[in-house]
């Protein structure tokens, strides 16, 4: 029978090769289930792998779905590290692109470009507002992050609802539920010509490098793990418990509410229920895959981001529900929980029936 | 006064499903595993239920293709967290997260569909009876049965020895490894039951609550569900109240809405949810309570031999 046996240390190859190895699994399983739907496998496969690095064109639509994830992902990375347990970061992505959104609405034909400074900014303080009420409510209530969290998405849909349904309806927009398309001043600056990724790349780039230096070579950063790794220790070195609280969730709301505003004045243009596309719970696997590793988000964001842009492609091409997407995106997360015992653990074939029976010690183990 | 006994009636309908995922969820952690699978658990039961009335015409069959999808999904989150030792929180997003991808699948076919007209139950006699009957008394079965089955299991809880051993199991499980009970093999088997009741939720969602498929219908009703386990400090009678608190907080918006409120149905969408925030905190704000109450391995791995 199978059997785990613990590593004497953490296996460094297991952990690197543990989310490859989810991958491949999660494929495996993809094929079989697209014979199983009479859809070629091959055909499939290239849709989600191939096309969406086949071209320029088609890389750079890859970087801008990517861009969200991945600027999520990093404050989530912070917050899993920490043990803050911040599912609600789709709420924190509404809000920043409500509050991004009311900015927008402000500019008029006349408005300077520098408007996008204050959009973004924006952005990060409805994020971090956001995320602040949880933080509030664990740390004064001692209130249940993960379920305060998720329930404010809820809330924060229908915030965002009542808006675009209410006071902010565009009145020229034939009772359609959105605001005014924002004005072109507004625009978060593309970075070439005739392709649609903006100058959120280049952000999420340096956050990227911004949240290494953080993790890795400050003493915050430090603190955070500790507290993340051993609470009884963190508290013996006197590391707050409070302060990682609040810092791990203002820095992953605002990294949310960042990419809910550059959503909103990038590709959008306008608010509109369809705000909300589920990067906020992504953003949550891609923070797994990457490792809870700055680095590491980058790759699993664009592994994310491809399948984002198959699943849409599989809806035009092979007929497929666009919610392919999520499919793949739970078994990748599941597949890979699993894959991580492995660094821990190792799996040991063991012939039970040849145990002496006398043995009780070893019985009492299986 | 008969607006009032629907209200209540609505109250027991809306209550009744909340409490089979959250007495499903009380079991899981009273041995001391949280499934934040349950949202996905629920959508996926909720088409299974869906898909098999539909076929079928048979709602009975349809609660057991529910119970059997829950099951099997949290058979698929006991191996890893119970025999992998995986974290149990992210074992559980990642089932919610493949819930609701998988459900939006699979369920698309059914969106357009309807079920066909749907049985009236009543109590005969009792139904009769004015106010009372209207209220309390137009039942589907299954309301009856969450009472049933709550008193049932705060009986086998506090009065039976394998209770007992569930219980110790939640409490400290090395003690009970040590005692010789198979705790890993219990604690697979509190996670299936578990995400039955979850899965006959998810399906009487679909099959007698609203009676259609939605993509994401379940509308966060497992993670309300989730809450009302600690709001009820883990005793079964009080999550059955707090399932019917719940309900009818659910059911105000609608009431509202019917009274011509001048709120705008946004706000009123947001009570439930601004409800289980409000509940977790003034039940949390007393941690030693809650310290009291909660199994104390909850959400704690357990290895033996490690």
């Amino acid at each position: 029978m199978l059997k785990f046996e613990a590593r004497p240390e953490a296996s460094r190859l297991m952990s690197v090769a543990s989310p490859l190895l989810a991958l491949a699994i999660t494929v495996v399983i993809g094929t079989c289930l697209f014979m199983i739907l009479g859809k070629d496998p091959a055909k499939a496969l290239y849709v989600f792998f191939v096309e969406p690095v086949k071209s320029l064109y088609a890389l750079s639509e890859l970087a801008m779905k990517a861009t969200p994830l991945l600027l999520i992902a990093l404050g989530l990375a912070v917050c899993f590290r920490s043990n803050v347990w911040n599912i609600g970061a789709e709420g924190q992505f509404i809000l920043g692109a409500v509050f991004a959104g009311g900015v927008a609405m402000q500019a008029g034909p006349t408005t300077s470009h520098w408007i996008v400074v204050p959009i973004l900014l924006a952005g990060v303080l409805g994020g971090m507002c956001w995320a602040a009420i949880v933080a509030l409510l664990r740390d004064r209530f001692n209130a249940n992050e993960i379920l305060v969290s998720l329930m404010l998405v809820y809330v924060a849909d229908m915030v965002l609802n009542y808006l675009v349904y209410g006071p902010w309806k565009d009145p020229a927009g034939y009772n359609f539920p959105q605001t005014i398309t924002f004005a072109a001043a507004t625009k978060i600056p593309r970075l070439v010509d005739g392709f649609r990724t903006n100058i959120g790349l280049i952000l999420a780039l340096l956050a990227v490098a911004g949240f290494w230096v953080l993790l890795f070579r400050t003493y915050m950063g430090f603190q955070l793990q500790v507290g993340g790794l051993a609470p009884a220790a963190a508290r013996y070195a006197g590391f707050s418990s409070r302060r990682a609280l609040w810092t791990a969730l203002l820095l992953s709301g605002g990294m949310a509410g960042l990419a809910g505003a550059l959503d909103v004045a990038g590709p959008l243009g306008q608010l509109t229920p369809h705000v909300p596309a589920g990067y906020g719970f992504a953003a949550i696997i891609v923070a797994y895959v990457g490792r809870l590793h700055p680095v590491g988000t980058v790759f699993s964001a664009v592994l994310m981001s491809m399948f984002y842009i198959g699943g849409e492609l599989a809806q035009s091409r092979l007929g497929l529900p666009k919610s392919l997407t999520g499919v793949f995106q739970g078994l990748l997360l599941f597949t890979l929980l699993a894959c991580d015992t492995l660094i821990h653990y190792r799996i040991r074939w063991v012939a039970a029936r040849l145990a002496p029976k006398h043995s009780t010690t070893a019985a009492k183990e299986a | 006064m008969e607006s009032f006994a629907l209200l209540l009636a609505a109250t027991l309908n809306a209550g009744t499903l909340l409490a089979f995922a959250a007495l499903g969820l009380l079991i899981n952690e009273r041995a001391g595993i949280v499934n934040l699978g349950a949202e996905g658990m629920m959508l996926v039961a909720a088409v299974a239920g869906y898909a098999t009335a539909f076929h079928t015409g048979n709602d009975w069959l349809a609660f057991a293709a529910g119970a059997a999808a829950g099951g099997l999904m949290a058979a698929a989150f006991g191996l890893l967290v119970i025999w992998m030792n995986t974290n149990q929180y992210a074992t559980g997003l990642a089932l919610s997260l493949f819930g609701a991808g998988f459900s939006a699948f699979v369920g698309i076919g059914y969106a357009p569909e309807k079920l066909s007209e749907r049985t009236r139950y009543e109590i005969p006699g009792l139904a009769d009876i004015p106010f009372l009957g209207s209220a309390l008394f137009k039942q589907h079965p299954l309301v009856y049965v969450a009472i049933g089955f709550t008193i049932a299991l705060t009986w086998f809880l506090y009065n039976s020895r394998a209770g007992l051993v569930l219980r110790a199991i939640g409490e400290s499980p090395e003690s009970a490894h040590a005692l010789g009970y198979p705790v890993r093999r219990i604690r697979m088997l509190a996670v299936i039951v578990g995400g039955a009741l979850c899965g006959i939720s998810g399906a009487y969602v679909s099959v007698i609550y609203t009676p259609l498929w939605v993509e994401g219908m379940v509308a966060g009703k497992g993670w309300i569900a989730l809450a009302l386990t600690t709001f009820a400090t883990w005793r079964p009678i009080r999550v059955l109240l707090g399932a019917y608190l719940f309900g009818g907080v659910t059911m105000l918006q609608f009431h509202l809405q019917g009274e011509g409120v001048q709120v705008s149905s946004q706000f009123l969408t947001m009570l439930p949810y601004l409800a289980t925030i409000v509940v977790l905190v003034l039940i949390s704000r007393n941690e030693s309570f809650i310290r009291a109450n909660m199994p104390a391995s909850i959400g704690k791995p357990f290895f033996p031999g490690s």
